[in-house]
């Protein structure tokens, strides 16, 4: 066994990014639609609490709750912290409270934030409104945030048919996370070896199965696979299938054929296209090599070598 | 009830980056330990169970690339869940109660070094009312801080900033000891006062370090666990609630879960001699103290605790390991272990450990 020299590790950046569309139902609608057009709607339980903002179940009874009442837009904050520096998508972009506001007439508090000139302008106690966001769509963000308050008090909850005309019935919250992607050791080499245009498998040292694209791991004896094994180029179509569908962004005539090939002195088969061949005459026990399209990282697809098929004994453990 | 007990423990080295490795190559020496501790090959466990999560890597079904650290051919008796794996190790103990297996592999890793963790939790709140507004976990526990500073009772509790530093010295002194621990040493609670705030009322010291790792346990039930451990860990009780979602509803200084899930573990029936809290801010340790009723007999987190190492999705579970080798090696009798999930102290778990009389 050679052991392979540690690999600089690989790393690229990964964005996931996801318009989350969400439905909502009576009472969020209701709550959101009040925010578009500045009434801050909160929901009574049936012994008698508001609770703002406002949800379809009591979080202590389990109750259906649709009793909507209209609060004030001024309230006291109940606790609070200090954000030196904002984050992306935070409400504020200069430093600001996070602070949780019992709003005039309601029972519980909302999260939001408090636009004050520094930590000392914040306390737990104090009175602050709501500053409304100049353009409001029927989101959480049409409060654009919380701003210090010396006005009168406003007074109980009062009774709310939740009706506008056009109610917002759904948002769209987009969601945006960046990551930096590391494959890891066994990957990295595999990845690096395939840029050289060689295909590297690893044995596992107790069932002596090569795993091709090696992952670290033996998934049978649940041990680290680590001799590194040179594999192919040449390999044989163990199965496959005919693809008729199309698929977006992908500049490949259709049908064309999915298949799996087991590499030359590989104890699994990995997948790949094969061309060079009208689809209908792919079969088991095909030879194929792979074809590097210029500057690819991997191979574009594998073509037949000529080479007679392969015997089926020599790959039936591998289907 | 059939006796279930905890009879091995194995972490990783936690770091703040492991990019030289995958999910599955960190955790298997681990998965290794405790095998080896007990003798048994992947193959010989009845049944699997793991924690993790999926946005810590930004890829779906993660943790199926695990997987291959278990052996999961041929096929294996498995399940997940998506939060720590403290809640695996749940699942894995009432499999045992009904007698369905004798032995269980319950592991839990996580990496937050490839992604922002204080933005990716921001992704486990309500999507309509919270998430929108980006808060991060750092600012949603400072919130809890404070109100735990203002609180009415706050003198009695003697929750004040000084404290929270002395939960910060105390864990990171205790984790010179701890070979694992990614946050060791610290200086006087004095002099950490004098350092800036992170989110205030927290600094730097009351929130945990970002990190990666991965753990592991092996639970078997009644004669099997005698024969695998000199003296297993006996799971006397285990409970874990819930409390509502929204933070405003909540009294944020108080965990009425953490208390009910004690009880109902039976946790106020004798005293125990050693608490592992999965309190990753300071602040979450005085809280979850005055709920359990942990007097200034009991020793809490000798390990260092989530402020040494807090390693997403592993650190309850690893609470659990570090309270039932404390109990393995002679170190406790009568253990707690308690482990967290979601924002504020929202879930949380509870478990009695105890071992046999030498």
């Amino acid at each position: 066994m050679t052991p392979a020299p540690s690999p600089e590790v690989l790393q690229a950046p990964l964005v996931v990014e996801f318009p989350f569309t969400r439905s909502l139902g009576p009472v969020q609608s209701a709550f959101l639609t009040g925010l578009r057009e500045r009434t801050v709607l909160g929901v009574r339980t049936t012994d008698g609490r508001v609770l703002m903002p406002p949800v379809e179940y009591d979080p202590v009874t389990a109750d259906e709750l649709s009793d909507l009442v209209e609060v004030a837009p001024t309230g006291t904050v109940t606790t609070w912290a200090w954000n030196p520096s904002p984050r992306r998508g935070q409400p504020l972009d200069t430093p600001f409270a996070w602070v949780l506001v019992r709003l005039d007439g309601a029972d519980t508090a909302l999260l939001h934030a408090l636009d004050a000139p520094g930590p000392d302008a914040v306390r737990t106690g104090m009175r602050v409104r709501i500053r409304w966001a100049g353009e409001r769509v029927g989101a959480i963000t049409d409060i654009a945030c919380f701003e210090p308050y010396d006005g009168a008090e406003g007074g109980e909850a009062v009774p709310h048919s939740g009706e506008f005309t056009d109610p917002v019935t759904g948002i769209v919250a987009p969601a945006r996370l960046d990551y930096t992607y590391a494959p890891g050791r066994a990957q990295s080499r595999y990845l690096k070896a395939l840029a050289d245009r060689t295909t590297r498998g690893e044995r596992c040292p107790s069932c002596r199965k090569v795993y091709v694209p090696p992952r670290g791991a033996c998934p049978t004896c649940g041990v680290a696979t680590d001799e590194q094994v040179e594999v192919g180029p040449r390999g044989t179509v163990t199965t496959f299938c005919i693809v008729n569908i199309k698929a977006r962004n992908l500049d490949i005539e259709v049908p064309y054929v999915y298949a799996h090939i087991a590499l030359d002195g590989a104890g699994l088969a990995l997948h790949g296209r094969v061309g060079g061949i009208p689809y209908d005459q792919v079969r088991m026990g095909l030879r194929v090599e792979p074809v590097w399209s210029e500057d690819s990282r991997y191979p574009d697809h594998y073509r037949p070598t000529g080479e007679p098929d392969a015997d089926y004994d020599t790959y039936k453990e591998l289907l | 009830m059939r006796e279930v007990a905890i009879v091995a423990f194995g972490q990783s080295d936690h770091r703040r980056d492991s990019a030289e490795v995958s999910e599955v190559e960190m955790l298997m020496p681990v998965l290794h330990e405790v095998l080896d501790a007990v003798g048994l090959r992947a193959g010989e466990i009845d049944f699997t169970c793991s924690g993790s999560s999926d946005y810590l890597a930004g890829r779906a079904f993660s943790f199926t690339m695990a997987l291959d650290g278990v052996g999961a051919w041929p096929p294996i008796s498995e399940s997940h869940v998506e939060m720590d794996g403290a809640w695996a190790l749940y699942e894995a103990w009432t499999r045992l109660l009904t007698g369905e297996a004798e032995t269980a592999l319950v592991y839990s890793y996580g990496k937050s070094s490839p992604g922002d963790l204080r933005e990716v939790l921001t992704r486990q709140l309500d999507p309509y009312y919270v998430a929108p507004l980006w808060p991060d976990s750092v600012s949603l526990a400072a919130l809890q801080a404070q109100a735990l500073l203002d609180a009415e009772d706050a003198e009695d509790s003697g929750a004040d900033e000084r404290a929270l530093a002395a939960v910060a010295a105390r864990s990171r002194t205790a984790a010179e000891d701890n070979p694992h621990a990614q946050v060791t040493g610290s200086p006087p609670p004095e002099a950490l006062l004098n350092e800036p705030y992170l989110v205030r009322p927290l600094r730097r010291h009351d929130c945990p370090p970002v990190g990666d790792g991965a753990a592991a346990v092996v639970l078997a039930a009644g004669d099997t666990a005698r024969r695998l451990c000199r003296r297993p860990a006996w799971i006397r009780g285990m409970d874990h609630r819930t409390e509502a979602h929204s933070l405003g509803v909540r009294d944020l200084t108080r965990s009425p879960s953490t208390r009910l899930a004690a009880e109902r573990a039976g946790a106020f029936e004798a005293p125990v001699d050693l608490a592992e809290l999965h309190a990753p801010f300071t602040s979450q340790e005085l809280i979850l103290r005055r709920e359990l009723g942990l007097g200034e007999g009991v020793r809490v987190n000798p390990s260092g605790g989530a402020l040494a190492a807090n390693p997403m999705m592993a650190a309850g579970l690893i609470r659990l390991g570090e309270a039932a080798a404390a109990i393995h090696r002679g170190a406790a009798d009568r253990a707690l272990a308690h482990a967290t999930s979601g924002p504020c102290l929202q879930q949380n778990l509870v478990a009695v450990l105890e071992g046999d009389v030498l």
